[in-house]
């Protein structure tokens, strides 16, 4: 496991977020308090209207809370968005349709401004990386899902940020590949050393992948409870079936028992 | 064998269909002259002779087919292509100002659209404006369009060609203010988590999504321009083009003339639609759409 180095990288304290909506406000985000170190693997688990997706958008500079302090890399989410601290993976691989693979991946190495010679280098090592190499020449749509979020992956890795942060990446994938990109982000995860935020509504996925579980609660969205979750430095899949893994596992479902009431659903 | 299949018998089968009715409407429509002057001769007319005599009539209602063709073949290739009577000569100045205004009217297209969609203000204030422009009949402004610039000494090709502009810049900026606004949240919201400027954007994202909308309305711009060239033509006092040739040929009962010219416009545009789809093609190829 990468050694935890830095302290706070991320830093959230009493954070609120309330969107105006037509039917009134809604709170998607209430009195938030998080503290994230360098290196951790960090997942925001949750049932849908929790804000775990909000939480890191706004992590990322793509929303903006209403009240309450965050600072991400020691600044302002908008100063290290500038300074590109992190790699956004989204839910779909949002992969440019018109662009090969590795024009994908070349994409923001060409908004920053590389030479031609580094990102070539820097398409290669990353596909690498993710087991792409040799689909650079082909288009999105040549490439299965499970391949495309890959793709997505090396593009957020291509300029070499501090953070990964990880929407649902594999929330439109079935489970084979799903867990088969668990373990390859495991691996991914152990070489690079980066720290990951990553929001899953799957409790298996969160326990195998994590270091940290936040367990996210709706209406209004806030942070139910933070659990621990150290299962070692060589995870595989078979983990899983460990009473140390059924047993964290069944933390994290109690927790969201608790943080959810059911109402009206 | 998918060519002649996909292509060549749909569109055959049209083209007969269009000849067999065209034929059918020559023998109705020019049938009555024909006994009429059969009946001033106090002569019979057998109906095999009447058929015969309503596709050779010097002014026919309704020229058939044939005929229509053997006047483009003679002012095509028998005439000298400088002549003011050769139809080569008019369709070239027809064509001219049809794709000038064409280009002009698709880089106004182009620019407004970008004005358009990085601007609020431009939004509010020039879309209004760009519709109401599509409302004025074509034909009540294009004579005043020659007369004004004709006043400032600008004569020529460019007044028609700004015709072909006022009806060609609509559709390409309408179509490529949808298609630069087209990607996707997730794809604008990417480019905003590389902290891209808005040229790399646009470059980067807006401009290579909007290439399919580009090109749709491009074909639509091209079409139009044609016919904004031909009315373009009609009061500058029928000096050349195809719609000089229309003009001239209403004023002298010159059935067989016009008909030539519609014909030679109506090939003229879907030549140039079809040069606009071959280059779509090509540039679909280029950006990897799926075959």
């Amino acid at each position: 496991m990468p050694q935890v180095t830095l302290k706070n990288v991320i830093d959230v304290k009493d954070l609120s977020l309330v969107f105006q909506t037509n039917d009134g406000p809604v709170n998607a985000l209430s009195n938030i308090n998080l503290a994230v170190n360098g290196g951790e693997f960090v997942s925001f688990i949750g049932p849908s209207g929790c804000g775990k997706t909000t939480l890191l958008r706004v992590i990322a500079d793509l929303e903006q809370p209403t009240s309450g302090a965050i600072s991400v890399n020691g600044m302002t989410p908008s100063e290290a968005r500038q300074k590109r601290a992190y790699g956004y993976v989204f839910q779909a691989a949002a992969l440019y349709p018109w662009r090969t693979i590795g024009g994908n991946v070349s994409l923001p190495l060409e908004v920053m401004g590389m030479s031609k010679a580094e990102r070539a280098e820097r398409i290669a090592k990353n596909l690498e990386l993710v087991n792409l190499s040799g689909f650079e020449k082909k288009f999105p749509w040549q490439l299965s899902g499970g391949m495309q979020q890959r793709a997505s992956i090396a593009r957020a890795l291509s300029f070499d940020p501090d953070m990964l942060l990880m929407d649902e990446p594999f929330g439109a994938l079935d489970e084979i590949v799903r867990d088969h990109l668990n373990e390859q982000l495991l691996k991914l995860w152990a070489k690079t050393q980066k720290t990951v935020i990553f929001v899953t509504h799957s409790i298996p996925e969160a326990v195998f992948l994590s270091t940290k579980i936040v367990v996210m609660s709706p209406r209004p969205g806030r942070i139910h409870e933070i659990i621990d979750c150290n299962l070692g430095t060589e995870r595989t899949l078979d983990i899983r079936e460990t009473p140390a893994f059924l047993e964290i596992a069944h933390r994290v479902r109690e927790g969201l028992r608790h943080g959810h009431s059911y109402d009206g659903e | 064998m998918n060519f002649i299949r996909n292509s060549v018998i749909p569109v055959g089968t049209v083209l007969i269909a269009i000849l067999v009715l065209w034929y059918g409407f020559a023998v109705i429509l020019n049938a009555p002259f024909e006994r009429d002057q059969a009946a001033r001769a106090n002569t019979e007319i057998s109906t095999r002779q009447l058929i015969a005599n309503t596709m050779a009539q010097e002014r026919p209602v309704l020229p058939a087919p044939h005929q229509v063709a053997e006047e483009i073949r003679k002012t095509v290739f028998d005439i000298s292509p400088t002549s003011k009577r050769s139809l080569v000569y008019h369709v070239g100045v027809t064509f001219s100002s049809t794709l000038l205004g064409f280009g002009l009217g698709t880089l106004l297209g182009v620019l407004l659209a970008i004005a358009i969609v990085h601007s609020r203000t431009l939004d509010k204030s020039l879309m209004p404006w760009i519709i109401t422009s599509q409302t004025v009949p074509i034909l009540a402004i294009a004579p005043m369009i020659i007369v004004v610039l004709n006043a400032v000494n600008i004569t020529g090709l460019l007044p028609k060609a700004m015709i072909s502009t006022y009806l060609s810049f609509f559709p390409v900026a309408v179509g490529m203010v949808k298609g630069l606004r087209s990607p996707e949240i997730m794809h604008l919201d990417l480019m905003r988590t590389y902290n891209a400027s808005k040229s790399q954007v646009f470059w980067k994202l807006r401009w290579p999504a909007s290439m399919p909308y580009l090109f749709t309305s491009m074909k639509i711009a091209v079409a139009i321009s044609l016919v904004g060239a031909i009315v373009g033509e009609l009061p500058t006092g029928a000096v050349a083009g195809i719609g000089a040739r229309l003009l001239a040929g209403s004023y002298y009962g010159q059935t067989v003339q016009i008909w030539a010219a519609l014909l030679a416009a109506a090939l003229m545009a879907a030549i140039l639609v079809s040069l606009i789809g071959l280059v779509a093609t090509l540039v679909n190829r280029r950006m990897g759409v799926r075959p």
